[in-house]
């Protein structure tokens, strides 16, 4: 019996974009999680905006990788029939949503990454990863705006709502050093000029990071030990459910045009 | 969303009001003219209209639960995307509304306390289950349907800032009814096992769609008011008319069967819709539908994990506030 599971030839460059896809997938998904249950209904709005700028990432960046594979996956494939251990984004965006302060450091700490990838980015020889990087980073400088603002107030705003922010940056916090990692593929991309490095973007981000710390009267975790795995699909086991949701109809009804 | 099940008017004390005015205001509806929000206004008009927007953006919030419990399981990212968008537009017609409440001097937590409190309605509907991926085509192609029916004549609402929100909701909503019609063509246009996925869907819609436009005209309390000022310009059974008459021919083209056997087309082309079940009806609206609790307590559960939120929300910008005077004072 042929597997239920599509079989992806990860060259470097496909990797390269599943990657990132499932990274903005995985978040845009956990996002949308929030649609009708926000703290208000502006939030209810707010992340449902970023989770769609996600997703909308995560379908260019799918098509890009089929298309750089070359064989007949496309973006819901790639999407809707990997399974946990063919998924390659990183730990801290399948962390489930806890409360909307995990939820927003969670967002904090990506998005001040990704403002900085995508803009580095727009650089790259390849110009399908820059266009899809011009379009990324304006969305990003949004999403950090929005996120920072809520670890400002929430920081600053009571004993509760600090509490709060303080223990989701520090469950989080061991989930941010994946961000910076590169196996030899990607290195092989970055020095074709086609992917950054983004080891030379954690000075900056570590000062972003800082400076809205500060203003929050949060503290950031003294460098720990950092989990990695998700890169090569040893997740948490978190994300197998989140799958196992997303992935329902087209498990149920393999094969059906929706 | 929104249901004509709600269109009822206060009445009664416009004797305790000066009568010029009143005679002028209604003089002023007549001609066709819009009452803004600083305009005066019969109490009765207010609380009418207060009622009837509020619930209007009640229903708009928590129509979001039945849809947005597909969210996460839709089949392709495009219908994930779509739906995604759908359910916020969703919430910012209901934020749009509970704006155009509060020019009538009511505030939206008040209006919202009143909700989660059990004493404000919101459209039935809501109360039944999405089972399901059909039944997100056929909230989009029926509920959002019915929706337009009922909010079209609104677009021209004497109330101005209502009025207003209808336009623009109308567009949005017109369009989350094309899709909710594309994704019924396109599971009728699939397997055997999709098209019976949106018959199912069709017979457990239809009965509760005819319901959104209220109780029978030989019943219905109230209208005589409202249609004077001008909030409402339709009975409920001539817009339960018109929408089966526009909905029967979709449904053939879709292949799909309107679960009323006894339904007959007569001789000036009105399809005639047997009997509706208006026990279902008054049990639904009593909190007794299959969702009413699970509705309900989806919204306070949000409205209470949310408060630390809120509340670290207005501290910072107090402590920001006393800050910016300070500064200022220095």
């Amino acid at each position: 019996m042929p597997s239920a599971n599509i079989q992806v030839s990860e060259t470097p460059l496909v990797l390269y974009a599943l990657r990132r896809a499932d990274d903005a997938l995985v978040l845009g998904h956990r996002l949308s999680e929030w649609c009708g249950h926000a703290p208000m209904l502006e939030e209810d709005m707010a992340l449902s905006n970023i989770a769609l700028d996600l997703i909308g990432q995560a379908r260019e960046l799918y098509s890009y990788a089929a298309k750089a594979e070359g064989k007949d996956n496309d973006e819901d494939k790639l999407a809707y029939l990997r399974d946990v251990r063919q998924y390659r984004n990183l730990l801290l965006v399948e962390q489930p949503n806890g409360d909307f302060a995990q939820t927003l450091v969670r967002q904090f700490f990506y998005s001040a990454f990704a403002d900085l990838y995508w803009r580095a980015m727009m650089a790259s020889r390849d110009t399908t990863l820059a266009a899809i990087a011009a379009k990324s980073e304006k969305e990003s400088a949004y999403h950090l705006r929005h996120a920072s603002e809520w670890i400002i107030r929430l920081g600053d705003g009571t004993d509760e709502s600090h509490a709060r922010a303080q223990a989701a940056i520090d469950h989080l916090w061991a989930f941010t050093g994946e961000m910076f990692e590169v196996d030899e593929g990607e290195r092989g991309l970055i020095h074709a000029g086609v992917a950054v490095d983004p080891a030379s973007l954690r000075g900056r981000w570590l000062t972003t990071l800082s400076d809205i710390a500060s203003e929050a009267t949060l503290e950031l975790p003294q460098n720990g030990w950092m989990q990695q795995g998700g890169r090569v699909g040893r997740h948490s086991e978190h994300l197998g459910h989140l799958l196992s949701e997303l992935q329902s109809m087209q498990r149920t009804f393999p094969g059906q045009t929706w | 969303m929104y249901t004509q099940a709600l269109n009822t008017a206060e009445t009664g004390d416009h004797g305790l009001e000066d009568a010029g005015k009143a005679a002028q205001f209604q003089a002023r509806i007549d001609a066709e003219e819009r009452i803004e929000p600083n305009d005066w206004m019969p109490a009765a008009y207010r609380k009418t209209l207060t009622r009837q927007i509020s619930q209007h953006a009640h229903s708009e919030i928590v129509g979001m639960l039945p849809e947005g419990n597909w969210i996460t399981r839709a089949p392709t990212l495009r219908r994930k995307a779509a739906l995604l968008a759908k359910v916020q537009d969703e919430c910012g017609h209901g934020l749009y509304l509970y704006a155009a409440a509060e020019t009538l001097g009511t505030s939206r937590e008040e209006l919202v306390d009143a909700m989660l409190a059990g004493k404000a309605k919101y459209s039935s509907i809501f109360n039944y289950p999405t089972l399901t991926w059909a039944d997100i085509g056929t909230i989009g192609w029926l509920v959002d349907g019915a929706a337009i029916m009922n909010q079209i004549p609104l677009c021209r609402c004497s109330y101005g800032p209502y009025a207003r929100a209808m336009i623009r909701v109308c567009k949005e909503e017109s369009f989350h009814q094309r899709q909710g019609y594309e994704i019924m063509l396109t599971l009728c246009r699939g397997s055997d096992e999709q098209k019976a996925m949106a018959q199912d869907a069709l017979n457990r819609w239809w009965w509760p769609v005819l319901m959104m436009f209220g109780p029978p005209d030989a019943t219905s309390q109230h209208s005589d008011t409202s249609t004077r000022w001008k909030i409402k310009r339709f009975s409920n059974d001539e817009l339960r008319q018109k929408f089966v008459d526009a909905t029967v021919p979709q449904a053939q083209y879709l292949g799909l069967t309107i679960p009323d056997p006894g339904m007959t087309q007569d001789a000036d082309g009105h399809w005639r819709y047997s009997e509706i079940d208006w026990t279902e009806f008054k049990q639904v609206l009593a909190g007794n539908g299959p969702c009413n609790r699970d509705r309900m307590a989806a919204r306070r559960k949000a409205h209470d994990e949310g408060a630390w939120v809120r509340e670290a929300a207005a501290a910072y910008a107090a402590k920001r506030a006393q800050r910016q005077t300070a500064q200022a004072a220095e």
